[in-house]
């Protein structure tokens, strides 16, 4: 299921300028800074044995030095567990996990702590990500102090100053001895990047890190992700259930549906042209003000439950064009075009494959 | 159904009449002397068969606003001036601010009702829903028997799309979408003139979230209801709504036709707001949201609450706070000549054609 041919064209062009010039093949940076195959985590059902929810379902993923990869989906797609998983906070029922082609399975703490020196990951509630009783230097000073040794005095004063304006929160001195709740929100979601760039990780998992933000900040949020992603070349994965965000922020887009991937591919493509008919169905749904008599009409049905996933493909009984063969055989991910892959059966060469089109979704 | 349907005011008698008048009204939370003022002398009427929207940032007092004009504000909210008028069908004009107790219980839900906040958690989870929504008719309608009002619970389950042997299914067996479904069926139940939604897709994802705008929209041809909608995504609500207002910081700073504030928008903060949102569709371009955070509603600036974060304050910005009233360019027609705004660029560009204006806000 996995092609490493993917990260061939995996840096767009707006990446281009930023990050290594990807075009000698010998490079290091050509291989991806964190890889996992096959990813899947089910969750056991109290009070019924052997059932299970199918929570993420073979997911793979990869992500390059200085790129943004968004994983779009609804709520209970699973995204947020594939960032649990590659931030090993939970253990994978299945799978395989690499940072720079190396397993990176951890046992133990240790292990587990050079880990996250490596991979460092922003929550989505900056309200609950802080702990209130505390500082900003405070906070700060427990990351730096864990990832850069053991300074002390005005050297570890410092290195907090550092970070801090690394997020843009400057004059430090109007900043560090705050509390979190005498920050607003977007302050507060800056603290929490800055408690993770202590680390100087090379993977930054942002879990829906500006849903909970107000919308005139978002914006701030992301320009300030996109620009540590220039300067230090951090691997960003971004997780949303906007994809017009995903749009204006990532480099390339897998669009997560029932725990499975369905879409991927660079933002623009998948945004601009479709494949799949969910990401059509998708984007279909998203109001757009210049445009309102091309919505998506008449969608039906919600998510399956994910202790029965329907077989095949799990999007067929909301599907409008799907076939038999969509009913009992799973579609793998297909290359439709150069860093496009999508996982339905329209797209393959099978006699009995149904019929995609403009009509999948998008009316 | 399509989209253009939406923005006709439904024909009948009395269609674009006044159904809800809300003159100054202010609001402080809290009794002392340092109460802060969330509210501070907002008009706005809503019209017969209208659909309303109301937008802004969290804690710009949109809900406080349609809570207070229903009497609904949870201690230690206080209204402290200004008047709410209802419109009955009949032409009879209350205060609602003076009803007394037992008015206010009998006109509450029978003349106007909510879909609150987050509308997933406010069903009883104990009760069965076909039995949440039969309260609430025998409540307002002694009359009725316990076995008809049940039958007419599992009418309005079908009305919104489900199916009515779900009447007997406790919360916890719908998924989210279909409770908000159930939501707005109990705040249909007694057929009720204004319908206040606050935020009533926010915790849905998109497509769902697609599905209950139809269905509101569709819902509202057929009954007639007047609808306000309180959200902060503007795109949704360029939509769905006829008209809308922008709110900032307890003050409406814009009021015009839903396309006007899209395509025309009049007011700096305005302007912003629909430049935060990342576009789906159309060209990509580098967005730079609003600079700042939203003020501290007890510390208010004396002047335009904006004005820290506006582009083109000048010296009577932060000293006078500006007034709702006609747009510079009022002289362009009878549509331009409808329009609110609370800017004093407004107020010096007035009556030269809106020459000063920037160019921005002069389309």
């Amino acid at each position: 299921m996995s092609t490493p041919a993917l990260g061939a064209a995996a840096v767009p062009p707006s990446a281009a300028p930023a990050s290594p010039a990807p075009d000698d093949g010998a490079a290091p940076d050509e291989s991806p800074v964190l890889r996992a195959t096959g990813l899947t985590r089910h969750f056991p059902v109290r009070g019924r044995r052997a059932a299970v929810v199918h929570a993420v379902d073979g997911v793979d993923l990869e992500i390059h030095r200085g790129e943004v990869v968004a994983l779009v989906g609804e709520s209970g797609s699973g995204k947020s567990t594939v960032a649990r998983l590659l931030a090993q906070l939970m253990p994978r029922t299945a799978g395989g996990l690499e940072l720079h082609g190396r397993d990176a399975t951890v046992r133990g703490r240790r292990a587990f702590r050079a880990y996250c020196r490596r991979v460092q990951m922003i929550f989505q509630d900056p309200f609950g990500s802080l702990n209130p009783v505390h500082t900003v230097r405070y906070t700060l000073s427990r990351s730096v102090r864990i990832h850069q040794g053991r300074l002390r005095g005005a050297e570890l004063d410092a290195a907090i100053r550092r970070v801090l304006e690394r997020v843009h929160l400057s004059p430090t001195d109007r900043y560090i001895d705050k509390f979190p709740h005498e920050l607003s929100g977007g302050q507060r979601q800056r603290v929490a990047i800055a408690r993770a760039l202590a680390a100087d990780p090379e993977v930054l998992l942002a879990d829906e890190p500006i849903s909970m933000l107000d919308v005139s900040i978002r914006l701030g949020i992301l320009n300030l992700l996109q620009d540590l992603r220039d300067r230090l070349d951090i691997a960003i994965l971004y997780i949303t259930h906007d994809i017009a965000s995903a749009r204006y922020f990532a480099d390339r887009t897998a669009v997560m549906y029932a725990g499975r991937v369905v879409e991927s591919g660079d933002s623009e493509s998948v945004t601009q042209d479709p494949k799949h008919p969910y990401t059509q169905l998708l984007i279909g749904s998203a109001p757009d003000p210049d445009d309102l008599a091309a919505r998506a009409r008449g969608a039906r049905g919600e998510a399956p439950s994910l202790v029965d996933p329907p077989a095949g493909c799990r999007f067929n009984p909301r599907c409008p064009v799907a076939a038999d063969v969509c009913r009992t055989e799973t579609p793998a991910l297909i290359e439709v075009a150069e860093g496009r892959r999508v996982a339905c059966w329209g797209y393959s060469d099978r006699p009995d494959r149904p019929r995609v089109g403009d009509e999948g979704g998008t009316r | 159904m399509t989209a253009s349907t939406l923005h006709v005011p439904t024909a009948g008698p009395g269609a674009g009449d006044p159904v809800l008048e809300i003159e100054n009204l202010s609001v402080d939370y809290g009794y002392t002397d340092d109460a802060t003022h969330v509210l501070r002398d907002v008009s706005l009427t809503l019209h017969r068969g209208e659909v309303l929207g109301l937008a802004g940032e969290s804690g710009c007092g949109k809900s406080t606003l349609a809570y207070a004009a229903m009497r609904l504000l949870p201690p230690p909210g206080l209204i402290t001036s200004g008047s709410v008028h209802f419109t009955d069908r009949d032409g009879t004009r209350t205060d609602v601010l003076r009803q007394s107790d037992a008015e206010l219980r009998a006109s509450r839900w029978q003349d106007m009702s909510v879909v609150f906040q987050g509308a997933m958690n406010s069903l009883n989870p104990v009760f069965r829903i076909g039995r949440q929504i039969a309260d609430g008719i025998l409540a307002h309608r002694p009359r009725t028997t316990r076995k008809e009002a049940l039958e007419q619970a599992a009418g309005l389950l079908e009305m919104v799309g489900i199916n009515a042997d779900r009447a007997r299914d406790y919360p916890h067996q719908l998924s989210g979408g279909m409770r908000q479904r159930v939501m707005i069926a109990m705040a249909l139940a007694l057929d009720p003139q204004v319908l206040i939604m606050d935020e009533p897709t926010t915790a849905l994802d998109v497509v769902m979230q697609r599905q209950i705008v139809e269905e509101i929209a569709d819902l509202r041809e057929r009954l007639g209801f007047s609808v306000v909608f309180i959200t902060h995504d503007v795109s949704l609500l360029i939509e769905i709504a006829d008209r809308i207002a922008i709110m900032y910081a307890g003050d409406v700073v814009e009021d015009a036709r839903a396309q006007d504030v899209y395509r025309r928008p009049r007011h700096p903060y305005s302007s912003a707001l629909l430049h935060s949102f990342p576009p789906l569709r159309g060209e990509r371009r580098e967005l730079t949201g609003i600079p700042g955070a939203p003020p501290d509603m007890q510390r208010m600036p004396p002047g335009c609450p904006f004005a820290p974060r506006c582009a083109h304050t000048t010296d009577v910005c932060r000293e006078v706070r500006p007034a709702l009233g006609p747009t510079a360019l009022a002289d362009r027609g009878e549509q331009e000549a409808a329009r609110r705004v609370a800017c004093h660029l407004h107020d010096a560009a007035a009556g030269r054609g809106g020459g000063s204006l920037p160019a921005g806000l002069a389309r």
